[in-house]
């Protein structure tokens, strides 16, 4: 890799072995992928991925410590993943023990090594820190050392910036260089598709499933998506960019996807057209059949798979505040279909702290408080991870909360039917 | 005997017993149980991946495609290393992705001792190929010997 004066000084240890240390790993991380050069990060912000105090990842706190300790902290603030606890979130006697005692007894210790690296403020916990309430928001082109799949697929996809995959660690490690290797999604090659998704199915197909779909076929490539305008139009409104966070979520989880393109919609599919396609692209083609397929290709691992559900978790990734809207008001038609006034099943809606606060200040809220839902910070997938929570019944129409734990998917009609209703099993 | 090339992303030579994944490995959702619950023998939990699911992963020549899911991957598989719960050896019949990678990268940067060789680039056949319980061989030069 060819190095700047500054970078080779950095690496030499002009300023300290920690940051050496640092800059070691960037490079090397970048060699193995044949990057030539490091580029300056560019966004205003970073986002980590790891938010979590879990006793687990006592060797993680340990290399955040020896960063803190040298005084080698990041020029970027940055936002994080979403804390695992919220008291207001149902858990029984048991699960608050070993929440608080056993698996999360390091949080509070952790939440503090993240001020001392630049924590942007004691709010800034969401895995959707690009919502605008949120204001980690970066630009087309920006270049960024985020992690976190689902913002990642969100950033490149949605907002045209560039970004890796990186990982957990990694995140920090570039900002705190202040350079990322040049490669892969940084590059205009890298962003190019190799792989055609054509959607001929006869309605707008669920967002969370088509994400999985596409995500177990073309794993870590870059698809380019025709005929999903159709459905979604071409303008980038709150209800697109909802749709596309919890689609391009799908597709980061159930495979590995850092970028996708939807033709006539997202920015460089717009501004390129056909052009990013590579020669040779293989084609996928998706219709309701195919959809249906998938559905039902997902396991039910509950030890009961009739057990009447315990718990609905919706909002991984978080939900925006054009879903706490909405989902207010088709539960509340629901509802009043069924002849119920609350939530037959306890339900828990996550959102980031800051969406909460707007959506506080609408009408919306006391509504869907009325209706026995619990709105929340918290991070699902750190709740769910435990043998005590593995199981319980516990329903989703999160495709990636599906994949990292016992909850079971449903499509959002089919969840809005069981929480209303209390529906089939 | 059946010999494989590749490139060596972590060098070193070990001799352990196969675990084959033909889909991506899951790195979130395979190892998060173990490191939590203290399962010595990394039991894989990705309910996911029927290849591996409910197999050990510790001291075994993991052979996989890839990896793939959280972007927590590369410092899960930093914690396994540095709690003595990684594979012996890791095999990627392509190259490795972004947060193995890291993983790896990391472990060898950070941790003393965490050894855990790993070679990508082995081919299709390599995963068509190698089976569970088979005896493979990693050498320093990204030799893999497979039996």
């Amino acid at each position: 890799m060819i190095l700047t004066d500054e970078q080779k000084a950095m690496l030499d240890g002009a300023q300290g072995e920690t940051l050496a240390k640092v800059m070691q790993t960037v490079i090397r991380y970048g060699e193995l992928f044949g990057a030539e050069r490091l580029v300056p990060v560019t966004s205003k912000y970073n986002h980590l991925v790891t938010s979590f105090g879990l006793k687990m990842m006592t060797p993680v706190f340990d290399l955040m410590q020896q960063l803190i300790d040298a005084g080698v902290t990041s020029q970027q603030k940055f936002s994080a993943d979403p804390r695992p606890l919220d008291k207001n979130v149902p858990k029984n006697f048991l699960q608050n023990l070993v929440f608080n005692k056993f698996m999360y007894s390091t949080q509070d210790f952790y939440e503090g090594q993240l001020k001392s690296l630049g924590l942007m403020d004691d709010n800034a916990f969401t895995c959707a820190c690009y919502m605008d309430e949120v204001g980690n928001k970066p630009g087309k082109g920006d270049v960024l050392s985020w992690a976190e799949s689902s913002a990642v697929v969100y950033a490149n996809s949605v907002l045209g910036a560039r970004c890796n995959r990186n990982s957990g660690i990694i995140d920090i490690m570039g900002s705190i260089a202040g350079y990322v290797p040049e490669f892969g999604l940084l590059t205009d090659e890298g962003r190019r598709a190799s792989w055609i998704v054509e959607i001929k199915t006869t309605k707008k197909p669920e967002a969370q499933l088509l994400g999985s779909a596409i995500g177990m076929k073309v794993m870590k490539d870059v698809p380019y998506i025709k005929g999903l305008d159709k459905w979604l139009g071409e303008e980038l409104d709150d209800a697109a960019c909802t749709y596309l966070k919890d689609f391009g979520a799908a597709t980061a989880s159930n495979g590995a996807v850092g970028l996708y393109h939807v033709e006539n919609l997202t920015p460089e599919a717009k501004e390129l057209g056909e052009r990013l396609i590579r020669e040779g692209a293989k084609v996928y083609v998706i219709d309701d059949a195919e959809l249906q397929r998938v559905y039902e290709s997902y396991p039910v691992i509950w030890k009961n798979p009739d057990a009447k559900p315990k718990l609905c978790f919706m909002g991984c990734p978080h939900m925006s505040l054009e879903q706490l809207k909405s989902w207010t008001e088709r539960l509340d038609a629901a509802l009043a279909e069924a002849g119920n006034k609350k939530v037959v099943i306890p339900t828990v809606f996550t959102a980031p702290p800051a969406v909460i606060a707007e959506f506080d200040k609408t009408e919306y809220s006391a509504k869907l408080k009325e209706m026995g839902v619990i709105v929340s910070y918290i991070c699902p997938l750190m709740y769910m991870n435990n043998p005590l929570c593995g199981k319980m019944p516990v329903i989703t129409s999160s495709n990636k909360l599906r994949t990292y734990t016992t909850a079971r998917y449903y499509t959002d009609d089919e969840i809005l039917e069981q929480i209303t209703k209390g529906g089939k099993n | 005997m059946k010999i494989f090339n590749g490139r060596v992303v972590a060098p070193g030579e070990v001799t352990a017993e196969a675990v084959v994944s033909h889909g991506g490995l899951n790195t979130l959702a395979s190892f998060q149980k173990a490191l939590q619950f203290g399962d010595k023998t990394a039991t894989c939990g990705d309910q996911n991946n029927p290849d591996l699911y409910g197999k050990q992963m510790a001291g075994k020549a993991l052979c996989l495609p890839q990896t793939i899911g959280s972007t927590t991957g590369g410092l899960v598989l930093y914690c396994a290393c540095a709690m003595g719960r990684q594979p012996a050896c890791m095999l990627f019949s392509q190259p490795i992705d972004s947060l193995a990678g890291a993983g790896v990268i990391l472990a060898d940067v950070w941790l003393e001792g965490a050894s855990m060789p790993v070679v990508d680039s082995l081919g299709d056949e390599f995963l068509d190929y190698v089976k569970d319980g088979m005896s493979i061989t990693v050498k320093e030069n990204g030799i893999v010997e497979v039996e």
